[in-house]
């Protein structure tokens, strides 16, 4: 039997695993957007879950509120990534380092 | 779910504000670079008539609208004018500066316009979904505007930045929102405050929830220990944008605060919780705020440190968890955004086609080279050191007169110490600028709107600082009758 609590260890799990991609990560900046993405997906599945369990619509509204408002965030994401490589060329991460102090 | 229910009527200036900027957005296609200065007057106008709409519907009522998703009260409209006057201060500064920039866009005018909106529905917020929708309408339209000088090297990357850790706190807020979400099976702030005044929650999910928002706001407001973006940020963005940044959505971030921490979650048993992590964020950030200020040699940079030690000011306001502590966290965020426009359009001010006075080294024998607006740089950097008399002054006692009385001496005691640290680095700027000759001896030519705003903008730290008590009573008189 499936509970609440697994999928709220799950969604944990997920959010942990996307805040350790955006802090340890020194390779690529697109792997920074898809931790971003990461994050907000496992938001989803808490708000879905606890949707289930409550038996109550808003959680799940709220998820489809997410999604959109996700998708607006990678197209920005991805349009400053495509800035950034025409100034510096290259997306490394441990390459944004100009601005020190 | 009826009309009456949906009552549109309270959320008039938010309805308006669209309608004009989605108006505003279509128009500029058909304006010419010659004619961009339509685009900008036709921005103050919006700005200037939501302001007329806004004070227009004032009243000591709280109503509701969108079926209890969107709430105006005294405070929200209190916060809505001040985030007027500080979008339409950015406007007027910024726009000899953008002309040689490339900034005078079309798009930097809506997308100013469209993060306004988004702090208006911040601070109207009533429910947790239109919070989160506000948040991201200002975030997003920000993180562009950084990105705005395609070109430079230093705004993509700190574009980047700022959207990276901005999407994490936004991921770490609606993490803890699905916790609140779970304790208590509702979004709606009312009903949230009410579930748990009565005892039907789960008490750990809650405070766990809790720690993640409040971690979600400490990003959002630069509060050390998530303060990392902040000095990148306000540096590599160009000034227009590092102003706007810096002053209006400090004020949306009170609301956020306010409707969160003080209206769902400020039953006593929880604001204990929370208390020890804002002493905590507060502490550390006028601490490292402060300290690290003083090694800056970029003036962008050092006002970004003190930008972090102002947010450690003001959250000695919200510790208290009182109605008194949230009208000085009130008072102490508007006076910030005074002092924020008046020290980021000096800079502006300075700058001139192909230069950026950004380092402190370009104030150097600022008083040989214009005696009155070194007389104006003096009064912002006093008020921000929150030297006697001027409105800076007040800002900081009446925070740190709150927290005395809630019981926070050390912090008190601590804070005071810190604010000495601060007045090195601000007296600093005024020290190079009377006593040093100048290095850049350039004429200054501004626009006449400009010198008349900053003008007012200074003298009016100086003159409210002489009658502090009226503008401290109206921030008190508005979270009263909202809270």
């Amino acid at each position: 039997m499936i509970t609440l609590s697994h999928y709220l260890v799950l969604g944990a799990l997920l959010f942990a695993i996307s805040v350790v991609g955006i802090f340890l990560n020194r390779k690529n900046v697109i792997i920074l957007l898809m931790a971003i993405e990461l994050n907000l997906l496992a938001v989803n599945m808490n708000f879905v879950a606890f949707s289930h369990y409550l038996q109550d619509i808003s959680g799940q509204v709220f998820v489809f509120f997410i999604l959109t408002v996700a998708a607006a965030e990678s197209a920005i994401g991805l349009a400053i990534l495509v800035c950034l490589f025409r100034s510096l060329h290259t997306i490394n991460v441990d390459d944004l380092g100009s601005l020190k102090g | 779910m009826t009309l009456e229910s949906l009552n549109l009527l309270p959320a008039l200036p938010e309805v308006f504000l669209l309608c004009a900027v989605s108006a505003i957005l279509l128009l500029d296609l058909f304006i010419s670079d010659r004619n961009r200065a339509y685009t900008y007057l036709l921005s103050l106008l919006t700005l200037a008539a939501c302001a007329g709409i806004t004070l227009g519907t004032a009243s000591d009522r709280v109503e509701f609208a969108f079926n209890g998703l969107f709430v105006d009260d005294p405070l929200s409209d209190l916060l809505k004018v001040w985030v007027y006057i500080g979008v339409a201060g950015v406007m007027v500064y910024s726009h000899v500066y953008g002309r040689s920039r490339q900034l005078f866009r079309g798009e930097f005018f809506t997308l100013a316009l469209f993060s306004t909106l988004g702090m208006m529905v911040m601070i109207s917020a009533n429910h947790l979904l239109t919070l989160y929708l506000g948040l991201e309408l200002m975030s997003l339209s920000l993180y562009s505007m950084v990105a705005l000088q395609r070109e430079s090297p230093r705004s993509t990357e700190a574009a980047m930045k700022y959207f990276v850790l901005g999407a994490l706190a936004s991921g770490m807020l609606l993490y803890g929102m699905s916790m609140l979400y779970g304790a208590t099976g509702t979004l709606a702030i009312p009903d949230m405050a009410q579930r748990i005044a009565s005892g039907e929650v789960r008490g750990t999910i809650l405070v766990f929830g809790l720690v993640f928002v409040v971690a979600g706001l400490g990003f959002k407001l630069g509060a050390v220990p998530f303060h990392m973006w902040v000095p990148d940020v306000y540096h590599g963005a160009p000034t227009a944008v590092t102003l706007l940044i810096g002053s209006a959505p400090k004020l949306a971030t009170t609301g956020f605060i306010f409707r969160i921490l003080a209206e769902a979650l400020g039953s006593p048993s929880l604001v204990a919780e929370w208390q020890d992590m804002l002493v905590i964020l507060s502490v550390l950030s006028m601490v490292v705020g402060n300290v690290a200020a003083i090694v800056q040699t970029n003036l962008k940079r050092m006002l970004a440190y003190s930008t972090i030690s102002h947010m450690g000011f003001f959250l000695l306001g919200i510790l208290p968890g009182s109605a008194e502590g949230y009208g000085a966290a009130v008072f102490y965020a508007i006076v910030y955004v005074l002092m924020t426009l008046a020290s980021f359009g000096m800079i502006l001010l300075l700058s001139r086609e192909g230069f950026e006075a950004e380092n402190i080294d370009d104030f150097r024998g600022l008083n040989r080279r214009s005696r009155w607006y070194a007389f104006l740089m003096l009064l912002v950097m006093f008020s921000l050191a929150g030297i006697p008399v001027l409105l800076g002054f007040w800002a900081k006692l009446a925070v740190l007169q709150v927290a005395f009385e809630a019981g926070y001496t050390g912090v008190v005691v601590a804070a005071v110490l810190l604010s000495v640290v601060g007045a090195f680095y601000y007296l600093r700027v005024v020290r190079v600028m009377y006593f040093d000759d100048p290095v850049d001896t350039a004429p200054i030519v501004n626009a006449g709107d400009q010198r008349a705003l900053i003008a007012v903008n200074a003298l009016a730290l100086l003159v409210l600082g002489m009658a502090p008590g009226w503008l401290l009573a109206v921030c008190q008189q508005a979270v009263k009758a909202s809270l």
